[in-house]
């Protein structure tokens, strides 16, 4: 689903890389988490399957195609085939939850009889039947963060990228939202989830990635936050 | 793509940046107007020129009975006069090759007819007041004195016009004008284009999270762009619109009730200039807004 070729990534200006020889294959309906240190290369291993940058040197296969070779004005078709979700929600803090979600659906050409059946559903899936007409003020993070899925996940992605998603959340709340993220991996989807929370990865039990300085250190298929040597 | 929710960015847009977009169509209005007044000058200065300075360079009118010039004697010009006129006109060395024609009283009233077609004038004037006259080409635009006064003054001369001596004047202030009128124009497009990029980065700024989750979720540029392109081609619209009506008002009452009233001998730029006018002013005024619109929000979609 996700494939990194010797992937090298420089941000313009900068000496250093942010990625340096990466080599990764993520199978579709697999569950990731990147971990590492602060400016080890984790949101930047996201952006670039966003194709939100170039690499620098290598290839990025996403669902068979190169991201290299992807004509720009077709990058938004690609964005479509991918949820994202962020630390921050990124809600459109004057519509309400339902219009959020809608609006994914809406700028992307969606008809409306099939926003207007989609966006139900899928705020039932992630546990907001009821609060469809309030604001994001209005709302807890974890709801927040809640509505950021719904909305990542209203058009069925194939993959899901989640940059921290329980950065901004207590240890509690961060639960119901990895059983969210679980529960939406088991309908297939693909998820990568960067992040620092050492319980969250030590109680899944998922593959873990481990970058350091931009280098892959360590690949376990079930492992847990911290090295076992 | 639906069309309600675009509208309804656009109606959105419109409310938040009213001021701004007041102040957008403002300036596309007055450059616009202004860009139509140079272009109507222009077509303006080419009429006349075409029609007068280039043609003919001296026009030497002969007496009737009722002239009253210096080699008028109260009759009618002879033709034996005519002959010597036309004698002194052709060995002048200032005079072209075979630069010399005659305009008998019908032509000139003929010419006087198709001039003055739409006036009452027309009818109380007869073929018999008209004035014969001698049209001379010059070797030299430049060099027409030296005829002028050989002419002057002989037997059966009425009067020599050189029209250069009007005209002359009148081109250059009309130059001067239309090249000021070009000059403010543009400067005032200038104006109107960085007016306009300002305005749509504002707009994009203030639009910036609906925009960065409409990139997330896979809009497409153009379904991003649209609203800006519909506001800024509804400001510089409007603004065109006014130019044109505000060109149309100036033709109407400056040229039409006022110069062709007054200066009936030239012909006047009219409806079809201006028609065509208002067409090269809407459509500078779309592209206007559209190429700024473009670039400032393809900058704000990129990365
Ligand atoms: N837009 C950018 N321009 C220049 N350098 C950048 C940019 N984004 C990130 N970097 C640099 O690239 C390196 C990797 O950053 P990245 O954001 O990928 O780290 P991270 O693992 O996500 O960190 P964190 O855990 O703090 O989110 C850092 O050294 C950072 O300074
Ligand atoms: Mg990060």
């Amino acid at each position: 689903m996700i494939r990194f070729e010797n992937v090298s990534k420089t941000y313009e200006g900068q000496t250093k890389a942010a990625l340096l020889n990466v080599n990764i294959e993520i199978e579709k309906g697999e569950f990731v988490f990147l971990v590492g240190t602060s400016g080890s290369g984790k949101s930047t291993f996201l952006r670039l399957v966003l194709r939100e940058h170039r690499t620098s040197k290598g290839h990025i296969m996403v669902a068979g195609k190169d991201l290299n070779r992807l004509a720009s004005w077709r990058i938004p078709q690609m964005r479509r085939q991918i949820g994202t979700v962020f630390q921050d929600f990124r809600l459109l803090p004057n519509k309400t939850v339902a219009e959020n979600v809608a609006f994914a659906l809406q700028v992307i050409g969606k008809p409306r009889s099939h926003i207007r059946k989609t966006v139900p559903e899928v705020l039932e899936l992630v546990g907001l039947e009821g609060k469809q007409d309030r604001l994001p003020d209005e709302l807890s993070g974890g709801e927040q963060q809640r509505v950021a899925i719904a909305r990542a996940f209203v058009n069925r992605p194939m993959i899901l990228i989640a940059d921290e998603p329980t950065g901004n959340l207590d240890p509690a709340t961060s639960e119901g939202i990895m059983k969210l993220l679980d529960r939406i991996n088991r309908t297939g989807t693909t998820v990568v989830m960067a992040t620092h929370d050492v319980s969250i990865v030590n109680q899944m039990r998922k593959r873990v990635i481990e970058l350091e300085n931009g280098h892959v250190v360590r690949d376990e298929s079930r492992g847990v936050y911290g090295y076992q040597h | 793509m639906r069309l309600n929710y675009i509208l309804s960015d656009l109606g959105i847009g419109l409310k938040r940046n009213l001021s701004m977009t007041i102040a957008v169509v403002v300036t596309i209005w007055v450059s616009l107007a202004l860009f139509g007044s140079a272009l109507l000058a222009n077509e303006q200065v080419d009429l006349m020129k075409g029609n007068w300075y280039d043609k003919i360079q001296i026009s030497v009118f002969m007496c009737t009975k009722d002239s009253g010039g210096r080699g008028c004697s109260g009759t009618e010009v002879t033709q034996e006069q005519k002959n010597r006129i036309r004698q002194v006109i052709e060995s002048n060395p200032d005079t072209a090759p075979d630069g010399v024609f005659g305009e008998s009283k019908k032509e000139a009233f003929a010419q006087f007819k198709k001039l003055y077609k739409d006036s009452p004038i027309v009818s109380t004037v007869t073929e018999d007041q008209m004035q014969e006259s001698y049209r001379v080409k010059l070797r030299d635009p430049q060099r027409y004195q030296n005829l002028v006064s050989a002419v002057a003054g002989l037997p059966g001369v009425d009067t020599v016009q050189d029209l250069r001596q009007y005209l002359d004047p009148l081109f250059e202030a009309l130059k001067g004008l239309k090249i000021g009128a070009y000059i403010a124009s543009g400067l005032l497009l200038l104006a109107a284009l960085m007016q306009i990029s300002n305005t749509i980065r504002l707009a994009a700024y203030a639009r910036r999270r609906e925009i960065g989750i409409m990139r997330l979720v896979g809009a497409s540029n153009f379904y991003i762009q649209l609203p800006f392109l519909l506001e800024a081609i509804l400001a510089a619209l409007i603004g065109a619109i006014l130019a044109c009506g505000t060109l149309w008002l100036g033709v109407y009452f400056v040229v039409m009730r006022r110069a062709q009233e007054t200066f009936k001998v030239w012909q006047w730029v009219g409806a079809s200039e201006t028609f065509r006018a208002t067409l090269i002013m809407v459509v500078v005024g779309i592209i206007l807004a559209v190429v700024p619109t473009f670039l400032t929000t393809r900058k704000y979609l990129k990365v």
